[in-house]
């Protein structure tokens, strides 16, 4: 149909803006990795507060866990009116085992356990009228920059988990490679992934239209994030 | 074992980070999938509800105007997608039609109404119960507002308004709104706005209130709140004031514009409906309405949070306890008919053998009777041969009688003699004739004729001459 003047149909974007900003937003991601690959030195960086307790502190006894261990530290932040409930999941104990068989067990159980929780909450006759959201959205996974290939515990890890949450490989502490060994990484770990049919985010299939899978494409020829992290400031010129 | 830490702390950000982009994130992404927004219209036919759908969206949806001799009230529901800049719009527009038409006003009015709401709900319900669904695409038909358009008598409420708002009130959110306000006067409209709002106060009718806990809209909210119910005017022709084309009403004595705030209140209609509400009407759809429908429904089949002893109940047991209920229900129900029709088998089987042997019996009684009948006509024709042949040797023995008389006259030829000895051979056992009976004979034969018409008639005659007494006497 035709509208032959203005009607005032957009106000309703602002309406529904207004109204998600009340609410509020949860987010909540995992951060996978060996110990000593900076993961909780990136999640500070990302946020730019410290969200992380780091494991190496100075006076604190380094102990390296029998087993994986999983830790959610939650926080309230809030920019320009927005306010996001940030929880962090750590996963000390992940990979530094001599044997390192069915590590993932205990991730997978976690968040499992959450999409039961939310949907437990849903299924109710008297539902809340907001259900909390303690469903892990983003898992960053973070790969040693050995320059090479991905190691198997990398591919296992990856393949059981990209079925049920979105997977986000970094390669960490990627200042140790030179640019020429980072591209030749990065082209390796790709085509690993394609050969293995890891789908990782953003997943193909979710792709809505063209504009958003030419938008996808650009980002997945990046991936993974050769990412470095850094909560001290120096001064730079 | 994951062990959590659930403490939630206030952190402050030591730079812009870049999540303040999610509202628009979240907002970007139904503009692109676009939404719906469903109108429920009910009014008397002819109260302006089409035109008033055409002014508000300044568009022309194609209706016909509705007959107003429809037999029940029957709900229309019309889908137009729109578009505004980026945004896309998939507005139902549903009309209740025949509504107050009726000569009878009783719950055959509503109950079309709140059945069609109630099935919205129920398609939803569905989808969201699915195991594989997909919620993200499903095109909403929930009804999200329901204007309701009060006949502008000056008065008060009619009955069937006031029932009709108590039975919707619970499920949808209620605009009332006076159609055709250009027709009451301004302290006429003031006095039937207080009376509106107190009868539906006074019965309970619990209308949509603007909300007013956002400081954004609140104040804008609590004003119009106060205006209800909004007394519009709808128009699609435009008509020339000052040196401006605007949409109006032409009267021969004035010209009502639709947009001018002192002629009606279409633009608060508009701004309320539209411009600040859209989203919170569709929310309070959501959260309200449609969560009351899925209690009430759940509920009413069975499904509990908790059990008797209070312990939540998993959904999951009461999945598969309702699931051996309904398969003992249906074996039990098989039984029964298996032993329904088992029973029908043997009763009409004891029909059957019965008629069987009643049939036999007839048969063997006809049986009987026929024979009975065969031997009595068997009988009958041995009396009858022996009738006739005791005729036949009478005849003879007439013949010879009448034979003998003549020779007596007249001398005969010994050949005659040979033929009366045969003759009287023959009638030798029977009783001899003599010359003065066989007249006797041949004179009653001659004084009464037989009156027969065929042989064995005759015979049967004779056969009665033979046994008469008298006329037997004649012949010893």
């Amino acid at each position: 149909c035709q509208l032959f003047g203005y009607v005032g149909i957009e106000a309703v974007l602002d309406q529904m803006k207004i109204k998600t900003m009340k609410t509020g937003f949860e987010f909540n991601i995992m951060v996978v990795g060996q110990s000593g690959l900076g993961k909780s030195t990136m999640v500070n960086t990302l946020f730019k507060s410290k969200v992380s307790r780091k494991a190496s502190q100075p006076g604190q006894e380094e102990r390296i866990p029998k087993t994986v261990q999983l830790q959610s530290v939650t926080h309230v932040i809030e920019e320009k009116g927005v306010k996001m409930k940030l929880t962090v999941t750590d996963t000390p104990g992940f990979g530094d085992q001599i044997n390192n068989e069915n590590c993932w067990d205990p991730i997978i159980k976690y968040i499992n356990e959450q999409y039961e929780r939310y949907l437990r909450e849903e299924i109710v006759i008297t539902r809340k009228r907001k259900i909390p959201d303690t469903r892990v959205h983003g898992c960053v996974y973070f790969v040693p920059p050995t320059g090479h290939w991905l190691r198997p515990l990398d591919l296992e890890f990856m393949r059981r988990l990209s079925r049920i949450v979105n997977v986000v490989p970094v390669i960490a502490k990627a200042d140790t490679l030179t640019l020429e060994e980072r591209a030749e990484f990065k082209q390796r770990i790709q085509e690993d992934l394609k050969t293995h049919a890891i789908s990782v985010y953003p997943q193909e299939d979710f792709d809505q239209d063209l504009d958003d899978r030419a938008l996808n494409d650009r980002i997945r020829e990046k991936i993974p994030f050769a990412v470095v992290g850094a909560d001290q400031e120096h001064q730079v010129n | 074992s994951p062990c959590q830490n659930e403490e939630k702390r206030n952190l402050s950000l030591g730079g812009h980070v870049g999540f303040d982009s999610l509202p628009d994130q979240l907002v970007s992404k139904s503009v692109t999938q676009g939404f719906s927004f469903n109108i429920l219209c009910v009014g008397e036919t002819g109260i302006g509800k089409s035109t008033l759908m055409n002014t508000l969206f300044n568009t022309t949806f194609e209706t016909e105007e509705a007959s107003h001799y429809e037999s029940a009230v029957r709900l229309r529901p019309r889908t137009y997608d729109l578009q505004e800049s980026n945004v896309h719009l998939k507005l139902t527009i549903v009309d209740a039609v025949g509504f107050g038409d009726q000569i009878n006003k009783d719950e055959r009015q509503v109950s079309p109404i709140v059945e069609y709401i109630d099935t919205q709900f129920e398609n939803y319900l569905q989808e969201e119960l699915k195991i594989r669904r997909s919620l993200f695409n499903y095109h909403d038909t929930r009804i999200h507002v329901c204007l309701y358009f009060i006949t502008p008598t000056g008065h008060s409420l009619k009955s069937l308004d006031l029932v009709t708002m108590k039975k919707l009130d619970s499920k949808v959110n209620i605009i009332p709104i006076i159609a055709k306000a250009d027709t009451i006067s301004k302290s006429e409209l003031h006095k039937f706005k207080i009376k509106i709002m107190s009868e539906l106060v006074s019965n309970g009718v619990q209308i949509y209130q603007f909300p007013t806990d956002d400081e954004a809209v609140a104040e804008i909210n609590s004003v119009m709140n106060a205006h209800l119910p909004f007394a519009v005017v709808g128009s699609t022709e435009e008509v020339k004031v000052g040196n401006k084309l605007v949409r109006a009403r032409q009267y021969p004595w004035g010209v009502v514009q639709v947009e001018n705030e002192s002629h009606c209140d279409f633009v608060k209609l508009r701004e309320m409906l539209i411009r600040v509400n859209m989203e919170d009407l569709r929310e309070q759809t959501h959260t309200r309405h449609y969560e009351l429908y899925r209690r009430c429904k759940l509920e009413e089949m069975g499904f509990k949070d908790t059990d008797p002893d209070s312990q939540p109940f998993s959904l999951q047991e009461t999945y598969e306890t309702k699931r051996k209920e309904f398969l003992g229900e249906l074996q039990k129900k098989e039984e029964e008919m298996r032993q329904m029709f088992v029973n029908k088998v043997k009763e009409t089987e004891a029909e059957l053998k019965e008629k069987e042997r009643e049939l036999h019996e007839k048969f063997e009684h006809l049986k009987r009777i026929h024979q009975e009948e065969k031997r009595k006509v068997e009988e009958k024709r041995r009396e009858l041969e022996d009738e006739m042949n005791a005729f036949n040797r009478r005849k003879v023995a007439v013949e010879t009688l009448q034979s003998q008389s003549l020779q007596a006259t007249s001398q005969q030829p010994l050949k005659k003699d040979k033929d009366k000895k045969n003759r009287s051979a023959i009638a030798g056992n029977q009783s001899g004739v003599s010359l003065s009976s066989s007249k006797v004979m041949i004179t009653k034969a001659n004084v009464e004729p037989l009156n027969c018409t065929s042989w064995w008639h005759a015979i049967q005659c004779c056969s009665c001459l033979v046994k008469s007494a008298t006329w037997r006497e004649g012949f010893i």
